[in-house]
């Protein structure tokens, strides 16, 4: 099992070790150890039900039937695979649900228009596009600040070009927060795109991990690109030999 | 609901280079046929004309069938005579007043029928232990036709006005609970989950998600809640009444007035449908986010 030694020096911004859960007896989450840096962008891989989802809704807080350490900023922050607004408040006002104190309506204008959305700051969850709505839901993960910015497959449910440029809006909020990421995904060439670390998940554990040193904006023709993404592929038991050859 | 629509005969064919320039005549594609627009398919005459007629027509059988003496007026009086009698009834006073009686009568009872169910239904949707406590006795007490309470609460309450607003408080407040339990209850885990990862405190996922979400299972529950009403209302008022609409009825029935039956029956369903459109610009205005169908 491959974890993460080099970045120890540093405080890290997530630390999970020993971290287990059981649905029924059966543990979904097997003695985990995972440590994420400030401000890294960290892919997680993986079957379905290989547990991946489960970890996540662990370090949101979400799920509090654990055993073992799990230890997150104060201040973090999810975007589901579904947008999850609350259909009967306006955009803006699912932007601000939550925050603490009176924000006004500049905040929430501001985080909509880092993501694009400036226009729809006044519409009804109902009348945005999947694209829109996703944004929406990324713009309400962004406006508390997070140190830590938990995505769960949030382009999975997007249309293939909308998906690009969700990517790409992604790694640019990234760059320009500087918070750490943990990207549960199982897009290989969209975790090889976007991250600085990839992880592999299978029965419970980190089963591998992978450092992904291309410098960016990535090129998915790029021959390093390809070769990763294939290795990966083996690892999640994809056989990729036609592509390789 | 609302279609856009290009307009029609755009300005140059999308295919030009396919169809030639200009308009295509008819016939220059055999075997096609156009896909008509809906609004080309619209009636001309206006929805309201439409949904008025019938109601007219039918009106306007019953002057028939009474002036020509098929109906005679001990069994149903003509409309004629009704609109004579119910002008009189209004003229005299005692129409207006009996409805001012009906209507303090069913709003006290939904006030506190509506206080009643809500309560009980937050109570029994929030929490586990409300639940445990309140659904069980009020699922069996629902099955209680609340009709059948007349003759205890008239031994409770006496003959006044509390019996009267017992019955309507009664009837309004099961399906309230029920309607308003179940909103609670059917409130989405996801939203609730997302409120949680939002930091929303206990208090603020009940005001931001779960009431918001019950809301429109509650205005159906207060739909449900007007029409027992004045169910109750009826029941209610044609025992041991001295006032009201029911006892103009009462009273009619023993003169055999079947002009003034009619005339109260009539302000019963003008008063329903009074209910009914409060009932429904509620829902248009607290639930315009409503992403539902909404007809064609």
């Amino acid at each position: 099992m491959a974890t993460d030694v080099h970045r120890s020096v540093t405080r890290p911004a997530v630390h999970v070790e020993g971290l287990t859960r059981s649905f029924d007896g059966r543990a979904v989450i097997d003695g985990l150890r995972l440590d994420i840096a400030p401000g890294e962008f960290v892919a997680l891989l993986g079957r379905s039900g290989c547990g991946k989802s489960t970890l996540l809704r662990i370090l949101a807080g979400l799920d509090r039937d654990i055993e073992g350490t799990a230890l997150v900023p104060r201040r973090r922050a999810v975007a589901f695979q579904a947008p999850r607004l609350m259909p009967w408040k306006k955009v803006w006002r699912n932007v601000l649900l939550g925050l603490p104190g009176r924000p006004e309506r500049a905040v929430a204008e501001r985080a909509l228009d880092e993501v694009g959305l400036g226009h729809r700051v006044d519409a009804w969850p109902k009348t945005l596009s999947g694209g829109e709505a996703q944004r929406a839901s990324l713009a309400r993960a962004l406006v508390r600040e997070p140190d830590l910015l938990l995505l769960d497959e949030p382009f999975g449910a997007l249309d293939a070009l909308t998906r690009i440029r969700a990517q790409r809006l992604v790694g640019e909020v990234w760059q320009r927060r500087g918070c750490a990421v943990l990207l549960v995904t199982h897009d290989v060439e969209e975790a090889v795109l976007l991250a600085d670390r990839v992880l592999v998940m299978d029965r419970g554990r980190i089963a591998h991990e992978q450092a992904v040193g291309l410098d960016r904006p990535r090129e998915i023709t790029d021959p390093r690109f390809a070769a990763l993404r294939a290795r990966l592929l083996g690892l999640l038991g994809v056989d990729t030999a036609t592509e390789t050859a | 609901m609302s279609i856009s629509h290009a307009p029609p005969n755009p300005p140059s064919a999308d295919i030009s280079g396919i169809s030639g320039p200009g308009h295509p005549g008819k016939g220059a594609f055999p075997g096609l046929q156009p896909v008509v627009p809906a609004s080309a398919r619209r009636a001309r005459v206006p929805r309201w004309l439409r949904r008025t007629t019938g109601p007219l027509l039918l009106l306007a059988l019953w002057q028939l069938l009474s002036a020509t003496g098929v109906l005679a007026p001990d069994v149903l009086a003509s409309p004629g005579r009704i609109a004579h009698v119910g002008w009189d009834l209004v003229s005299d006073g005692s129409l207006p007043s009996a409805m001012a009686t009906s209507l303090r009568r069913v709003a006290l009872g939904l006030v506190f029928g509506t206080v009643t169910g809500t309560g009980l239904a937050l109570f029994a949707g929030l929490f586990r232990i409300g639940e445990d406590l309140v659904d069980a006795p009020v699922q069996m007490l629902r099955t209680v036709p609340f009709v059948g309470l007349i003759p205890l609460f008239i031994i409770w309450f006496g003959i006044g006005e509390a019996p009267k607003t017992a019955i309507i408080t009664l009837g309004v407040t099961f399906p309230l609970y029920l309607n308003v339990y179940a909103g609670i209850r059917g409130v989405d885990a996801q939203l609730i989950e997302a409120g949680e990862s939002l930091g929303l405190s206990r208090w603020g996922l009940v005001r931001h998600v779960v009431l918001p979400g019950a809301l429109p299972g509650a205005l159906t529950g207060l739909r449900y809640s007007l029409g027992i009403a004045w169910l109750a209302l009826v029941f209610a008022e044609q025992v041991n009444a001295d006032s009201g609409i029911g006892f103009l009825m009462v009273q009619a029935r023993d003169f055999l007035r079947t002009d003034v039956i009619v005339v109260c029956l009539i302000v019963y369903a003008f008063l329903g449908l009074l209910a009914d459109f409060i009932v429904r610009s509620l829902e248009r205005l607290l639930l315009q986010w409503r992403p539902t169908f909404t007809g064609r």
